[in-house]
C-alpha cells in the first residue's frame, strides 16, 4: 500500500494538548511539515515562547530552549550567534510577542538576527483564561475587556507584521490565516519560504498567523474559523509585506 | 607573565576573555560601562560574540540563549540594570544554565547615585531573582582578586550548571592597579551531554525550567539544596587577619575591608587587639569564621559597608549567634568609610560607647 500521509517526524506521537477546534496544532503542524521538507530537524533549536504555544512542549521533536515571557527573540539571538550553523526559530503568541516582548521582538529583528519568528495572534491571552491582549479587536470582549476593547483607554490592536516590515533588516515579513483550507496552504508555503530564508543567511524572517481560540472566544470551533474570516481578516490584511530577493 | 597596570572594569573584562567567555551580552550603566567597551573592542578580533543589548532583560535572555548551546557567557552591570537581569538571572536557575553576572555596584535604591557602594548585598546574596535559588556570590577587595575571582567564576558556574556573581563595588571597578593576568584557559568543561544544539545522532533535549509534575519539582529542588549545602562545606573563601588573639574584630568586604585593615594595622600599633574577618565569598557565607570566635576574648564586633543601613551585619550576628555585640559603621551616598572613622569608632566601642 501507497503511504500518501504520515505525521511530520519533527512532531512527536503524542496526542494534542490543545482544546478543541485550537489552531496551534495546525500552525504546529505546518512549522513540522516544513522542517521536514527541508530536513532541518536535527539542525534545529526551538526557542519556545510562554503561552499555549508552550503546551507544545512534548510535540516538538527535536532540541528545545524555552525562554521567559516574551524573551524568545533574545533568546534565539544568543543561541544563533553561538551556533550560526544550526536553524533556529521562536514560537510565540501575541501576548508573549506583541506586549511583553515588544522590545525584544523589535530589536532582534532590527539588528537582522538569522532566525525566524512563528507569531500566532489569536487576539487574546489563552493560557491565563482570555484577558486582552494587544491584538484583541476594537469592541472584542475579554475578561479585562468585560464591555469590549474601548480605544479609548486601550487604544487599537497592534499590527506587528506591518511594524515588523518598516524595519530594514529583515528578510521576509508575512501574515497567513489557519481558518480554511486555502488559507493553510498558502501558509504552508509562507512558512517554508521564511525557514528558507534563514538557510540562505537571508536574515530575519517573520511569520504572523491569523488563529483562534475557541475556549477563551467562547465560541464553537467552526463558528471561531468564521469569525477570523468576518472579523480577523478585515483588520489583520493578508499577505507578504517583505520579500529579500 | 608580567604586571599590568590596567583599571578594575578592564582587567575584570580582560580576566572573563582569558576564562574563555565566547559571548558577552550588556547594556550600558555607570559604573562599569568600561567592561562593554572593553569587550566590544577584544570580543570581535578573537572571533567571541559581543551584543550591546536593547535593555538588561534582553542581554541576559541572550545569555540564556548562548549558554543552552555552551558558550561560556558573561555579562554586567550594576543597581538599577541588575533589578532588570533579576528575571534572567532566576530563569538561569531554574534551568541550570552556567553563567557569569558582574555588579559594579553603586547606591540604591532606584536610580539613586552613580557614585560607588555597597548597597546590593541583600539583593545580590539573598534573592537576585524570584523563586529562591541560590548563586555563588564572589566579593572582591582589589583588582587583582576581582581579575582571578572572575577567571574561576568561569568554572564555578560550569561546575554547578549555576549563575555566579561577582559583587565588585565602584571603587574597584574605577580603580587602577598593577595585576598579573592569567593564561588563557585551553581546557574547558564537556557540555555535550546536556547543551541544546541540534539533536544530530541523538535524542532531543529540553533544557528545562519547570516541571509538568509536582514530585519532578520537589526532587530537583531538593537536589540543589543539597548543592547550597556543599557550597558551606566545600567553597568558603575568607580572609582572616590577626584574629587569634584579637578582642575586637572588623568586618566588611570588598573595598571596605581593604580600609579597615589599614585600621587594624594602626590600632594594632596603638596596642589595641584588633582583627579582621574579610568574607570573600558572600555566598556561601564563611559563618564559621563569626561562629569560632570566642565571646569570653571577643568583646565586640563593628560591620563597615558603604551602605545605609548596613545589610551584610545580619549575616555577622546569625554567625556570632548574639554571643558578641556587632555594631555598625555604615556610609553612604558616594561617601567611603575613611580608616581614622574606623579607628574612633573601635576606640569608642572598647571605652563602652559604641553604637551611642
Ligand atoms: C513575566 C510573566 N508575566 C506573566 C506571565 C503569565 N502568563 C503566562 S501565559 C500568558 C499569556 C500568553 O498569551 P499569548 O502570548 O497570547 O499566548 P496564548 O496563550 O494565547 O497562545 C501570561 C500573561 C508569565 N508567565 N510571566
Ligand atoms: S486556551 Fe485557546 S489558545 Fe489555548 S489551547 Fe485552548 S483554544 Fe487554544
Amino acid at each position: 500500500m501507497q503511504k500518501i500521509y504520515a505525521k511530520p517526524e519533527s512532531l512527536n506521537k503524542v496526542s494534542s494538548p490543545y482544546c478543541p477546534g485550537c489552531l496551534h496544532g495546525v500552525a504546529q503542524k505546518l512549522m513540522a511539515q516544513a522542517l521536514d521538507s527541508l530536513g532541518l530537524r536535527e539542525k534545529s533549536i526551538i526557542v519556545m515562547g510562554v503561552g499555549c504555544v508552550s503546551l507544545g512542549r512534548t510535540y516538538f521533536n527535536m532540541d528545545m530552549v524555552p525562554a521567559a515571557h516574551g524573551r524568545a527573540p533574545a533568546v534565539a539571538t544568543g543561541v544563533k550567534r553561538i551556533r550560526p550553523d544550526r536553524f533556529v526559530f521562536t514560537y510565540q503568541g501575541d501576548g508573549d510577542l506583541a506586549a511583553i516582548g515588544t522590545s525584544e521582538i523589535i530589536h532582534c529583528a532590527n539588528r537582522g538576527e538569522n532566525i525566524t519568528t512563528l507569531f500566532i495572534n489569536n487576539a487574546t491571552y489563552g493560557m491565563t483564561g482570555g484577558q486582552m491582549a494587544p491584538t484583541t479587536l476594537v469592541g472584542q470582549t475579554s475578561t479585562t475587556t468585560p464591555a469590549g476593547r474601548d480605544p479609548k483607554t486601550t487604544g487599537y490592536p497592534l499590527k506587528m507584521a506591518e511594524i515588523i516590515a518598516t524595519l530594514e533588516a529583515p528578510a521576509y515579513v508575512a501574515r497567513f490565516a489557519l481558518n480554511s483550507p486555502a488559507n493553510i496552504l498558502k501558509a504552508a508555503k509562507g512558512i517554508e519560504t521564511a525557514f528558507r530564508m534563514q538557510v540562505e543567511n537571508k536574515g530575519f524572517s517573520f511569520v504572523e498567523l491569523l488563529s483562534n481560540c475557541p475556549t477563551n472566544w467562547h465560541m464553537k470551533p467552526l463558528d471561531a474559523l468564521a469569525t477570523i474570516e468576518k472579523n480577523m481578516i478585515p483588520y489583520y490584511p493578508l499577505g507578504e509585506f517583505k520579500v529579500r530577493k | 607573565m608580567g604586571k599590568q597596570f590596567i583599571k578594575g572594569c578592564e582587567a575584570i573584562a580582560e580576566a572573563a576573555i582569558r576564562a574563555g567567555c565566547t559571548f558577552y551580552a550588556g547594556y550600558p550603566i555607570t559604573p562599569q560601562n568600561e567592561i562593554p567597551e572593553y569587550m566590544s573592542a577584544r570580543m570581535p578580533d578573537l572571533g567571541r560574540t559581543f551584543i550591546q543589548g536593547e535593555s538588561e532583560i534582553a542581554s541576559i535572555s541572550m545569555l540564556y540563549g548562548a549558554s543552552a548551546v555552551g558558550a561560556r557567557v558573561m555579562t554586567s552591570s550594576s543597581g538599577p540594570g541588575m533589578a532588570l537581569k533579576a528575571e534572567g538571572i532566576s530563569y538561569l536557575a531554574s534551568a541550570d544554565l552556567p553563567a557569569v553576572i558582574v555588579n559594579v555596584s553603586r547606591s540604591g535604591p532606584g536610580m539613586g547615585k552613580i557614585s560607588p557602594a555597597q548597597t546590593d548585598y541583600w539583593f545580590s546574596v539573598k534573592a537576585s531573582g524570584h523563586g529562591g535559588y541560590k548563586t555563588m556570590v564572589f566579593a572582591p577587595a582589589n583588582v587583582q582578586e576581582a581579575v582571578n575571582l572572575t577567571y574561576e567564576a568561569f568554572d564555578y558556574a560550569d561546575r554547578d550548571r549555576n549563575p555566579v556573581i561577582v559583587l565588585a563595588d565602584g571603587i574597584i571597578g574605577a580603580m587602577m592597579e598593577s595585576v598579573s593576568l592569567p593564561e588563557f584557559k585551553t581546557v574547558f568543561p564537556d557540555k555535550s551531554g546536556w547543551v541544546a544544539d541540534g539533536c544530530e545522532a541523538r535524542e532531543p533535549r529540553i533544557i528545562k525550567n519547570s516541571a509538568v509534575d509536582n514530585e519532578t519539582w520537589e526532587k530537583y529542588k531538593i537536589s540543589r539544596a543539597g548543592m547550597y549545602e556543599s557550597w558551606r562545606k566545600n567553597d568558603v573563601r575568607v580572609e582572616e587577619y590577626l584574629v587569634e588573639d584579637a578582642e575586637f574584630i572588623l568586618t566588611g568586604y570588598g573595598t571596605c575591608a581593604r580600609i579597615a585593615k589599614t585600621a587594624v594595622r594602626e590600632l594594632r600599633a596603638e596596642g589595641m587587639k584588633v582583627g579582621l574577618i574579610r568574607p570573600i565569598t558572600l555566598q556561601p557565607f564563611p559563618y564559621e569564621s563569626y561562629r569560632r570566635l570566642d565571646p569570653a576574648r571577643v568583646r565586640a564586633i563593628l560591620d563597615v559597608e558603604m551602605s545605609i543601613p548596613v545589610q551584610m551585619i545580619e549575616d555577622v550576628q546569625l554567625g556570632v549567634c548574639n554571643k558578641i555585640p556587632v555594631f555598625p559603621l555604615g556610609r553612604d551616598g558616594g561617601f567611603t568609610p575613611l580608616h581614622q572613622d574606623i579607628i574612633t569608632e573601635m576606640k569608642r566601642i572598647s571605652a563602652g560607647q559604641g553604637g551611642e
